[in-house]
């Protein structure tokens, strides 16, 4: 088994009555392709707000490399490698792709504070900026402004900020959200290039996305682990299905 | 001084002042809460709906409650017709843009003003039932200070119970609280609001008639108050009939106080308690944490 | 893999050359040298324009790039002001540039700790917090009277002549004027270079998206307090200025009028735009200058129009019109 960089030990977070998140007992190690499926309201995001600071579990621990971080803030955990993506866009709308990228980088190289070299003297962060943009195959659009981007390229730029972080985990809250599935496919692309050594955890509905990109599933309802496993585990589990299908007979 | 006599006369006349803060601001906050929007021009609708009032009363001889209700509908209508033109514009718009329009629609409320009718101050004249004094057994005091103390009760009684007992007071308290969630349950956000800023509107035209006697009514009536308007919304708590009455009435009593012992820069004590309460609670002390 | 050459590329060139030095930068400063020699008798006015650029300057890094909402920036004008005539006033230090650097010091330390404990809000709340402080301010200066002057404010300030030679002469004011134009020129390239570094790209990125900012790691509180004190300390060398070349000093330095003054110029010209400070009040001192004076409801009823359209229609002021016109004649879309 790889080396776990995120654990997650018996969390749960109570809203006064309501219990948004039981008992998640949960790791990631090197290189984790892992996704996190459920029904709507199972808690995924909170899970995820759980991870990264946001929000603060009633019981239980996170760890980060190791380290005891359940109190410790949103930035710090930042500074220990880890980042996430939003569900809905939360870009720098007035800023160029580019900046956008710059922004993150220059926080993570320390560049961020200094205020008597010109941004654009920074030669490692643009270079750095670049490179991200080149990965994520942005590189042609970096001097448009977000607004002129068509969704799919913009949830790309969601992810290259999340990258710009220099993350050791990545936790990705349903990046195909929203996407025209004709431009869907750019997502599952970018996903795919991702470096090896980064440990990503997905949050998704397109299953599609979900069973092409897995190594491993977890399935949450109402805020509890209901099945793990392999994607064909997973895939063959009448449990799994049936939540699903009691959704789909529902929904 | 007699003391006992003194207080009782401190408190009445704090009161009475509380009260018409509170009648002109309680629009103010409501429409801030509910759909964010600062709104710098308020005042304007409280020096316009002063005007009627007291213009219909002296050029044309309306009696004294008809001319309140002139007001009142008035100004509502008036400000229906600019919320649909141009509030309606700005609702998603940055902070900045609702403050400058709001001051660019005040300038240019006290320019018509002026233009129109003139820059002295208009005097309201009284009728005969509410002049002089009255014998309230621990002592006697002005008439129409109690007048205002009572119809500012009896106003604040049944906004609460509007709030509180109404379908639409709900709907605007659920909004107020959660405006997407609100949106979500099908309440018509946009009619709301029109309705609700036309009620706070024409609340502020009423204030600022029935105030005209001590705030005096000028033009610029219209910025000379504003930022006591926003101090009691804002330490009221955004949103909260409750908070906008007991701030009213504690900002109005602790300026009734000052000016009497401290006319000389006595604010400072209205402003840094201000800023302390407002740093210690945010919110306002009324309001709702963020959600 | 060798990392392919990225400095041609036009992204990255728009970043690297976004702080050289354009063609038409040197104009503002021609234009202001030139207003020196060709209206030698309009100099006191030509000095309040200027510090009311730095001003505007100030507040732009505040509002235009760090996205703060103040209705209080004049308390560190007046904040300058008074340091400075208050220390000569009382014989205690008369030397005007080293006085700025006192007026702008003070005014630092109270922008640092105003700033520190307003900007934990937002919104209304930071709003009226802002405001409160600059009226407490006002307030106390005239409850201390015997100090400050009151309303009648200190007059005949002795300021002794820059560097013991270019003395200040209330009636003929040309050492002033060349005195803020240069105190003026230092002050923008602070705000410039601030601007074009990566501190001032993550203000802006503060501003387009605060919760972005605090999920990338970034100390946002921290970085807002030292833009609010740098601003604090270039608005109270303004005013500092304001008080020397006027050699005097009242209550209005610390008004409401002042702080929606600035707030308007600012607007007006253009926010976060860095010229729009200078385009602005140029425009709006001019023409106050005018109409104000002579038909002063006319000018209020004119300016608040102005306003409503501006906020309505146009909310990048004049040098926002100004780019969407160039825009268009390139055949992009306004951005």
């Amino acid at each position: 088994m790889s080396e776990t960089l995120l654990e997650a030990r018996g969390v749960g977070k109570r809203f006064g009555a309501l219990a948004a998140a039981s008992d998640i007992n949960f790791r990631l190690g090197v290189g984790a392709r892992h996704a996190l499926i459920g029904p709507n309201g199972a808690g995924k995001t909170t899970f995820i707000n759980l991870l990264t600071g946001v929000l603060t579990p009633t019981q239980g621990q996170v760890f980060l490399n190791g380290d005891d971080v359940t109190n410790v803030a949103q930035a710090e955990r930042v500074k220990r490698g880890l980042a996430r993506t939003f569900q809905i866009n939360r870009l720098f709308r007035g800023l160029s792709v580019l900046e956008n990228v710059y922004i993150p980088v220059s926080e993570q190289l320390g560049a961020a504070p200094t205020m008597f070299r010109p941004a654009g003297r920074h030669k490692d962060v643009i270079e750095m900026s670049m490179n991200l943009l080149e990965m994520l195959r942005l590189q042609d659009v970096a001097a448009h402004k977000i607004s002129e981007l068509p969704y799919g390229r913009q949830r790309l730029v969601e992810i290259a900020i999340a990258l710009g972080l220099a993350p050791k985990v990545l936790l990705l809250d349903e990046p195909a959200a929203g996407v025209p599935s004709a431009e869907s496919h750019i997502i599952l692309d970018a996903i795919a290039r991702l470096p090896k050594d980064i440990a990503v955890l997905i949050i998704e509905h397109d299953m599609d996305l979900v069973f092409r990109f897995a190594e491993h599933i977890t399935v949450l309802v109402g805020g509890k682990i209901f099945a793990e496993g392999t994607p064909k585990e997973i895939a063959a589990n009448p449990d799994v299905r049936a939540v699903y299908l009691g959704q789909a007979a529902h929904g | 001084m007699i003391f006992g006599e003194d207080l009782a006369g401190i408190v009445l006349g704090g009161l009475a002042a509380g009260m018409v803060l509170f009648i002109v601001s309680v629009g103010l906050s409501v429409t801030m809460g509910l759909m964010g929007f600062v709104n710098l021009a308020h005042g304007g609708f409280a020096m316009i709906g002063g005007y009627i009032i007291v213009l219909s009363m002296n050029r044309l001889g309306v009696p004294f409650i008809p001319a309140v209700v002139l007001g009142f509908v008035l100004t509502a209508t008036f400000s229906v017709v600019l919320e649909r033109l141009f509030y309606s514009k700005l609702y998603r718009a940055a902070e900045l843009d609702q403050v400058l329009f709001s001051i660019g629609l005040a300038f240019v409320m006290i320019a018509s003003v002026i233009i129109i009718i003139g820059p002295e101050t208009q005097p309201l004249i009284l009728p005969s039932w509410l002049r002089g004094q009255t014998d309230l057994g621990f002592t006697t005091y002005r008439t129409y200070s109690i007048f205002l103390i009572v119809v500012g009760s009896l106003i604040a009684l049944g906004l609460w119970l509007g709030f509180e007992r109404t379908r639409m007071g709900a709907q605007i308290r659920a909004a107020v609280d959660n405006r997407k969630m609100a949106e979500s349950l099908g309440i018509n956000i946009d009619r709301l609001f029109t309705i609700t800023f036309a009620f706070g509107s024409g609340m502020a035209a009423i204030g600022g008639g029935l105030g005209a006697e001590f705030l005096g009514l000028d033009p610029q009536y219209t910025l000379k108050y504003l930022v006591f308007f926003l101090i009691v919304v804002a330490v009221g708590g955004l949103g909260r009939i409750t908070g906008v009455f007991y701030a009213a009435i504690f900002i109005g009593v602790m300026d009734f106080v000052l000016k009497k012992y401290m006319p000389q820069g006595g604010t400072v004590f209205i402003y840094a308690i201000t800023i302390l309460i407002l740093l210690v609670r945010p919110q306002g002390l009324f309001g709702r944490k963020d959600a | 893999m060798s990392a392919p050459d990225f400095a041609a590329h036009p992204a990255t060139s728009a970043l690297v050359n976004r702080h050289r030095l354009r063609w038409w930068e040197p104009i503002p400063w021609i234009l202001a040298i030139g207003f020196f020699y060709m209206f030698p008798r309009h100099l006191g006015f030509g000095n309040e324009m200027l510090v009311m650029v730095l001003f505007a300057l100030s507040l732009d890094l505040v509002l235009g790039y760090a996205g703060i909402v103040t209705l209080g920036h004049a308390a560190f004008f007046g904040i300058g002001a008074y340091t400075v005539g208050l220390l000569a006033r009382h014989g205690i230090w008369t030397e005007p540039l080293s006085g700025l650097l006192i007026a702008a010091a003070v005014a630092a330390i109270f922008g640092l700790l105003s700033g520190f404990v307003l900007l934990r809000t937002t919104g209304l709340t930071l709003l009226m917090l802002t405001l409160c402080m600059m009226l407490l301010l006002e307030e106390a200066a005239n409850l201390g009277q015997e100090w400050t002057g009151g309303y009648d404010g200190l007059d005949n300030v002795p300021i002794d002549p820059v560097f013991g030679i270019f003395e200040f002469n209330p009636l003929y004011p040309t050492t002033q004027y060349i005195y803020i134009l240069c105190v003026l020129f230092i002050g923008f390239l602070i705000v410039r270079t601030i601007v074009y570094s990566p501190f001032g790209e993550s203000l802006t990125g503060i501003r387009e998206n605060t919760l972005r900012m605090h999920a990338v790691g970034a100390p946002v509180r921290k970085r807002l307090v030292i833009c609010y004190a740098i601003s604090a300390a270039i608005a109270g060398v303004a005013g500092a200025l304001w008080a020397q070349s006027n050699a005097y000093v009242n209550m209005s330095t610390l008004s409401l009028d002042r702080a929606a003054t600035v707030l308007i110029i600012l607007v007006l010209g253009g926010y976060g735009r860095l010229y729009g400070a200078f385009v602005g009040a140029v425009a709006y001192m001019v023409l106050s200058h005018y109409l104000a004076k002579l038909y002063p409801t006319a000018w209020q009823l004119g300016l608040g129009l102005m306003l409503m359209i501006i906020a309505l229609f146009a909310r990048n002021g004049i040098i926002g019109i100004f780019e969407s016109l160039v825009a268009r004649r390139r055949g992009k879309p306004a951005s």
